[in-house]
């Protein structure tokens, strides 16, 4: 039986974790290859590298991350933030990732999404969509959580599938680090309208919510930051209470 | 000394990582002449079927390929390395797979796909490849075209999406996993262990 994912992010600015409340004020949260590596011995099911930095140098220093990570770490990795470009894919791809997600240059430029899929696979192509509320529906947002696209993000994510992306990384504006759990009728509404996996990311502050994302979100993973980041439970701790309340976790 | 067969599959890197860090020798595999250098090989991949018979075409490596497996010499298919192995594939209608196993590769229906994640592989504990893991055991999968294998003998693992299915084939010195042991974490590491010690 296919289990429910529980996938670490770690944010990186220059080559250290930050997490942010609604994608701001920054705190660190320590060194990537580090965390990398103990929430693998937790049972990380997979890993994503987000680079929040936007600079060629904290670029480069995130390639370096994930290519030493990926030495010694063998489970998934998807790096995302700022890639724009095919090369770009491909130089993540080059670096040790497995998957890249894109969010901001997919919103420009749509055919990037069947680009990526026909280099690299459908699974290789991960779409992030920065939602938020806007009136009774939600607008996927550009330039990290700054630029309101006008897209709906329920349309978008049906496009994207039709497009080859292989999953779509589902993440809340509105819920982003404030530990009031996940947007769960966001989740559903984008989990319910296409066939390739959602994971839900953006609020997770206890281990219930994490439960509800699944059940009452119809996600096919979640994602969590600072649940983690400050060590007030470990990946270990996640799965065994998810076990507990009777979901497939591995 | 392994050779891996390098024809743009996604995942070479991460089988080479896999390798480096179980320290084993290896190598690419890119020719004809590369092939004959080895005496044990990896093929991995990831992406469409028709793609990859056209990739290991135009590299010349799909006819000595099929010498090689028909030979029964020792083998070891990731993923797509394992649907090539069959006669052909949904995905696919026009494009022969190497044939060595019957049956053909067919679309998953009714569940979300790909399918993407973690899923249990049921085994015989006596089955070379899986020693030292408990049958159940998780392995990361990725894909959306399962194996329909005809002969139940030549399955090694099962799996089930939906429907059960062969996640491991073996025959002889040829042996296949549908999920990607380079990205199983320890379970993954043991398993191409096994292959390289026992298999």
């Amino acid at each position: 039986m296919l289990t429910t994912r529980i996938i670490p992010c770690l944010d990186v600015e220059d080559g250290q974790v930050v997490k942010g409340v609604r994608f701001e004020a920054l705190r660190r949260a320590g060194d990537p290859v580090e965390l990398a590596k103990l929430y693998n011995e937790q049972g990380a099911d997979e890993i994503v590298f987000l680079d929040i930095g936007a600079s060629y140098r904290s670029r480069r220093t995130m390639l370096e991350v994930v290519e030493r990570v990926s030495d010694c770490v063998f489970v998934p990795l998807t790096v995302g933030g700022g890639i724009r470009n095919i090369q770009e894919m491909r130089d993540a791809l080059n670096a040790g990732a497995d998957k890249v997600a894109i969010c901001t240059a997919a919103l420009e430029t749509p055919e990037l999404i069947n680009e990526g899929a026909a280099r690299f696979g459908s699974q290789c192509i991960v779409l992030s969509i920065d939602a938020k509320r806007v009136g009774d529906r939600w607008h996927a947002f550009a330039k990290g959580g700054r630029l309101d696209t006008g897209v709906d993000a329920v349309d978008w994510a049906r496009e994207a599938e039709r497009r080859g992306a292989g999953e779509i990384l589902l993440n809340s504006i509105d819920r982003d680090g404030t530990g009031t759990g996940y947007d769960l009728e966001l989740t559903r509404r984008v989990a319910d309208s296409v066939s390739i996996p959602v994971i839900a990311s953006g609020g997770a502050g206890t281990l219930d919510q994490l439960y509800q994302a699944v059940v009452d979100g119809h996600a096919d993973a979640v994602l969590l930051a600072s649940l983690l980041h400050y060590q007030a439970y470990t990946v270990a701790d996640i799965k065994r209470y998810l076990k507990q309340k009777g979901l497939h976790i591995r | 000394m392994i050779g891996i067969v390098d024809y743009g599959a996604g995942n070479l890197r991460s089988v080479c990582k896999a390798l480096a860090y179980l320290q084993t020798p290896h190598c690419l595999v890119r020719s004809p002449q590369e092939l004959e250098a080895v005496d044990r090989v990896i093929l991995p991949g990831v992406g469409s079927f028709g793609y990859a018979v056209e990739r290991l075409r135009a590299a010349g490596l799909f006819d000595p390929l099929m010498v090689w497996l028909e030979k029964g010499r020792t083998f070891f298919g990731i993923c797509l390395g394992l649907q090539l192995l069959l006669q052909g594939s949904e995905e696919s209608p026009d494009v022969l797979g190497f044939g060595v196993l019957k049956g053909e590769s067919r679309r998953f229906q009714g569940r979300r796909v790909p399918q993407i994640g973690w899923n249990s592989v049921e085994f015989e504990s006596s089955c070379p490849l899986f020693a030292g893991l408990a049958s159940g055991e998780y392995f990361y999968f990725v894909h959306s075209y399962w194996a329909m294998v005809e002969d139940e003998r030549e399955v090694a693992g099962w799996t089930d999406y939906g429907v059960r299915y062969a996640s491991a084939v073996g025959k002889g010195c040829l042996w296949a996993v549908q999920f990607h042991p380079e990205k199983s974490s320890t379970a993954g590491l043991t398993l191409l262990k096994n292959w390289i010690e026992r298999c």
